[in-house]
């Protein structure tokens, strides 16, 4: 049995060295720097410890800025794209004809590069001196003047991530939920047929609870990362984030870190722990909603 | 409810390579079931039987030919206004509703002036549970089943409408040796007490011996026979329905009928009236044979496996198209363990004579 143990243990070694090293390490280290005041990384020095960095953070008018834009991004996107992915993949399952085109054309912008996807949003969005975008000749079209999307007001701003953010996760979503529709055993359907269900009632009574594993996967995946979401916001608004409003959280992390106003590893620290926090919070609550609604 | 199915066909499309032929899964299937009897379709997978059922329920349109059901013409009605109740094979509860919901599910749909109040529903699942005898685990989730009791809800779920016709889909395939007896009669019993129409398909003889007031055996989508289950089994139509029932199956022979005798091989061991001189298939039961002295068919004995209530002798002959021949004697026969042949004497009833080509029944009399 010992012999067994040291065995187990040195099959797992080469994991656990890596995962030490590279997670749980680094994990410890941001919270040890997190209240370390003034911490110098090419100095390693400090002035002392407290809670000064959290308290700074907290007053910074741009970490506020960040966090209320992460949180109208995650209640705005998660909900938003999950939906959507769920209506296109049950249209998906339920058409015959050219299926597996849609199924593609659907999954492209998963393949595409995030920066590739950002340029064609603004070609889409972005006014210049010689055209207002095609999104405001669109509008144009319905006697709406022209908005600037990428330099304008707040909320033109924001709507350009918003939809930008759902574009890019839904194929993910799409691909799992119309796997997940597919794995229903027909024979459910073919018994609420015969007893004389409704389409819609099929859909809530038997089709949801049956993907309610996958689609629970998918809330909590999505929640977790839109609450991570930077690289959308640089793909469209460029690196000053701080000046477009449009910063995230983990944005602040970085300009902390390494951004114009860089050099603060201690308030960097703080903010990542905060988001830490956020996430495992918003998580937690997730699994305890899930344990009443999802089906075995 | 009688159910009457009128020159039914189905063929699907050919799928596949270019210039496939389609599938005629079922072929001109007409049968009046009689009202309120337990019919069985029977025969090996792939001979239509569950298409058939799927054209009764109306998950599947025919190609053509009618259904009717009493005297109204269902043909064009979707399942859910046919009035039909039916069971999966995989029994298809919903694995996230409690055995009650699952039974009050078909309630829940009805709507209009049919429409009931949620302690009307209850009171109805409940005396449908109490009639299948699953009353005492109406909390249950299906998981927390086992396979027979499973089978019970999902043929409640089908009962609980009172459909006009219920229709079972392999109901005992998924249930072990013994559950499977007692499950059977069960069905048997459930039938006999609602008086519903019920059709059942299965590849299991047994089964549909054992419980069915008529069986269709059924090969490639054609009807082989019809008839009461011992009435097939004593008067087979063909070769086919002949070896497709009775365990073990029957023994098949080479043989030629010359001069009002049966031979096999040379041995003549009956005299025939009523046929002329032909080339046969001679079928016999496994009980048709009397291990005898002075019988006409001496085959070479191997072994005997003894079963308590009978006897099986294994023994070979050139002229059986299988390998070896299976008989059953009784256990109080006499019979030495040890002999290089045995000899055979024939029972008239249980032996039959098929055309060489077509492999149709020859009606004759022995002597």
């Amino acid at each position: 049995m010992e012999k067994h143990n040291t065995k187990a243990w040195l099959y797992l070694l080469p994991a656990i060295l890596f995962l030490g090293a590279f997670l749980v390490y680094p994990l410890i280290d941001v919270f040890i720097y997190s209240f370390e005041e003034g911490y110098n990384s090419a100095s390693q020095t400090y002035f002392g410890v407290g809670g000064f960095n959290y308290s700074y953070v907290l007053h910074d008018p741009y970490f506020l800025q960040a966090v209320k834009n992460t949180f109208i991004l995650v209640i705005i996107t998660v909900p938003l794209s999950t939906g959507l992915a769920l209506l296109i993949s049950v249209g998906l399952s339920s058409i015959q004809k050219l299926r597996s085109l849609f199924q593609t054309v659907y999954f492209l912008p998963y393949v595409t590069n995030t920066l590739a996807v950002g340029l064609v949003f603004m070609v889409l969005f972005k006014k210049t001196a010689y055209t207002d975008g095609l999104a405001n000749l669109v509008l144009q079209l319905f006697g709406a003047g022209p908005i600037d999307f990428i330099d304008g007001p707040y909320w033109a701003k924001m709507f350009v991530l918003c939809f930008y953010t759902i574009w890019v996760v839904m194929p993910f979503k799409i691909l799992i939920l119309t796997s997940a529709l597919a794995s229903v055993n027909q024979d459910y359907y073919n018994a609420a047929r015969v007893d004389g269900t409704s389409k819609f009632r099929i859909f809530r009574k038997i089709t949801l609870p049956m993907i309610s594993p996958m689609l629970f996967y998918l809330v909590i995946t999505g929640f977790i990362g839109a609450f991570k979401a930077y690289s959308d916001a640089v793909a469209l608004f460029g690196t000053n984030l701080n000046a477009a409003e449009m910063n995230t959280i983990v944005g602040y992390v970085y300009d902390m870190l390494y951004g114009d106003s860089g050099g603060y590893p201690s308030y960097a620290s703080s903010a990542a722990i905060l988001l830490f926090a956020i996430v495992m919070t918003i998580t937690c609550i997730n699994l305890l909603v899930s344990r009443k609604h999802v089906h075995y | 409810m009688k159910v009457i199915l009128q020159n039914l066909t189905k063929t699907f499309p050919p799928r596949g390579k270019k210039g496939a032929a389609p599938v005629t899964a079922v072929d001109n299937f007409t049968y009046e079931i009689p009202d309120g009897k337990l019919i069985g379709l029977l025969g090996p997978s792939g001979c239509g039987k569950s298409t058939t059922l799927s054209l009764i329920c109306g998950l599947q349109k025919p190609t053509s030919g009618k259904i009717f059901f009493g005297e109204d013409d269902v043909t064009e009605l979707p399942p859910e206004n046919r009035g039909v109740g039916m069971v999966f094979q995989n029994y298809a509860l919903y694995p996230h509703l409690t055995v009650l919901e699952n039974i009050i599910f078909p309630l829940e749909n009805l709507r209009g002036k049919e429409k009931m109040t949620k302690a009307e529903m209850t009171a109805k699942a409940k005396e449908i549970a109490a009639l299948v005898q699953i009353d005492s685990l109406l909390d249950r989730k299906p998981s927390e089943l086992s396979g027979g009791q499973q089978q019970r809800v999902a043929i409640a779920r089908a009962l609980v409408k009172v459909p006009r016709v219920l229709l079972l889909d392999e109901p005992l395939s998924n249930l072990d040796a013994r559950l499977r007896l007692q499950t059977r009669e069960e069905i048997r019993r459930i039938q006999r007490e609602t008086g519903i129409t019920t059709v059942f398909v299965t590849h299991d003889q047994d089964e549909a011996m054992s419980i069915s007031d008529q069986i269709v055996v059924m090969k490639a989508g054609v009807i082989q026979q019809i008839g009461e289950p011992q009435e097939v089994y004593n008067n087979p139509a063909n070769l086919f329905v002949a070896k497709f029932l009775g365990t073990p199956p029957i023994n098949v022979f080479h043989g030629n009928v010359s001069g009002g005798k049966l031979y096999i091989g040379d041995a003549a061991v009956m005299q025939t009236k009523g046929v002329d001189d032909r080339e046969v298939f001679i079928g016999i039961r496994p009980e048709g044979f009397i291990p005898t002295s002075e019988g006409a068919l001496i085959c070479a004995q191997k072994h005997m496996e003894v079963m308590g209530r009978d006897i099986s002798i294994i023994s070979t002959h050139p002229s059986c198209t299988a390998p070896t021949i299976r008989t059953i004697i009784s256990a109080e026969t006499d019979v030495n363990t040890l002999a290089e042949t045995v000899r055979y004497a024939l029972k008239p009833g249980k032996v039959f004579l098929f055309d060489r080509e077509t492999e149709v029944r020859i009606p004759c009399n022995f002597v």
